[in-house]
């Protein structure tokens, strides 16, 4: 499979996702266990009108699906992945009217747990906006009340 | 001579437009369609089920982002009006009528997902756990179904506004935080 069949599959499965599709979210590139995600700027997604910086939620949501596209794409990682935790540090505000840009890379990756990396930019990017860093399950977890 | 006390209705107009403000005409909370519940100084953060919340489509589960968004926001939304609150309480009213106080800003926001968010409604409270004069450590719990079984927790630290500094001024180390100004001016 090429590189841009990958991409287009990939990217098809990010728009799979309702709540990455209403964010707008793009796949810029996916090689094994690193992926880069954009989010466009929207009026909608502001966080303080006063400041028209985008949300840190917003921002939650570009890192935590960014992660796990990165997760997904690596080759132990046949099944889903879900998030067990993350933790984001938020360095500046996105400046308003800039896509932020999201890149993730997996640091490690055991039979059932993925350790993720990522960092967000705007067009600035000696000067990032966000560092995410998380842990994923290679698996779906169990849904509440579902037997064991 | 005793003070009349301030007949409920009043007390309860002048909290309701105070939260209103604070929280109203935020467009990423309408955005993901978050609202606040209050009884007297407690806030319920909720977060009504839609489909557009939807992360992964064949569970169904919520978005983790749309979780550690939902939390961050009850934390965010619960220091300004622990803030808001003794000043209003106090006589003096909200700081201006119908002007939102600044907000305070996220340094850092770590969220545990300890189950996946079902298709259904979710709550969420916090708990300032310290607050300073200028940062700020809160809790946060997120519930579904059941009140003891938490789908999210999260925990984070907060940059508090000086709400006497005035518009503009609220943040002292704003050059830090606020966006890089354009290139062709000088720094």
């Amino acid at each position: 499979m090429s590189d841009d069949q990958y991409l287009r599959i990939a990217q098809q499965f990010i728009e799979a996702l309702p709540h990455a599709r209403v964010l707008g979210l793009r796949l810029l590139s996916v090689s094994p266990g690193h992926a880069e995600i954009e989010l466009p700027w929207a009026a909608h997604l502001v966080g303080d009108p006063a400041t028209g910086v985008l949300h840190g939620g917003a921002v939650s949501t570009l890192m935590d699906t960014c992660g796990g596209a990165a997760v997904m794409a690596h080759p132990a990682a046949n099944a889903g992945a879900a998030t067990l935790d993350l933790r984001i540090d938020y360095m500046r505000a996105a400046t308003p009217g800039q896509a932020v840009r999201a890149r993730a890379e997996c640091l490690r990756v055991t039979r059932s747990v993925a350790f993720v990396r990522a960092t967000a930019s705007d067009d600035d990017v000696e000067r990032p906006v966000a560092l995410m860093q998380g842990a994923f399950t290679l698996h779906a977890p169990r849904l509440a009340g579902e037997a064991t | 001579m005793s003070r009349r006390p301030e007949p409920v209705q009043v007390v309860k107009e002048r909290r309701d437009a105070a939260l209103d403000t604070l929280v109203g005409g935020l467009p990423y909370l309408a955005f993901l369609g978050i609202r606040f519940e209050r009884r007297g100084d407690e806030l319920t953060a909720v977060l009504p089920f839609r489909d557009e919340n939807i992360g992964n489509p064949l569970l169904p589960a919520l978005h983790g982002g749309v979780t550690a968004a939902f939390l961050e926001t009850a934390a965010v939304v619960e220091l300004a009006w622990s803030q808001l609150w003794p000043q209003m309480e106090g006589g003096a009213g909200a700081a201006a009528p119908g002007v939102r106080p600044p907000l305070p800003r996220t340094i850092d926001f770590t969220v545990d997902f300890l189950r996946s968010g079902l298709p259904r409604d979710a709550y969420a409270r916090a708990v300032v756990v310290r607050q300073g004069r200028r940062y700020a450590s809160v809790r946060v719990e997120g519930w579904q179904d059941n009140r003891a079984r938490l789908f999210a927790q999260a925990s984070g630290h907060f940059m508090m506004p000086d709400l006497s500094a005035g518009p503009g001024a609220a943040f002292a180390d704003d050059e830090a935080m606020d966006p890089a100004p354009p290139a062709s001016e000088p720094r």
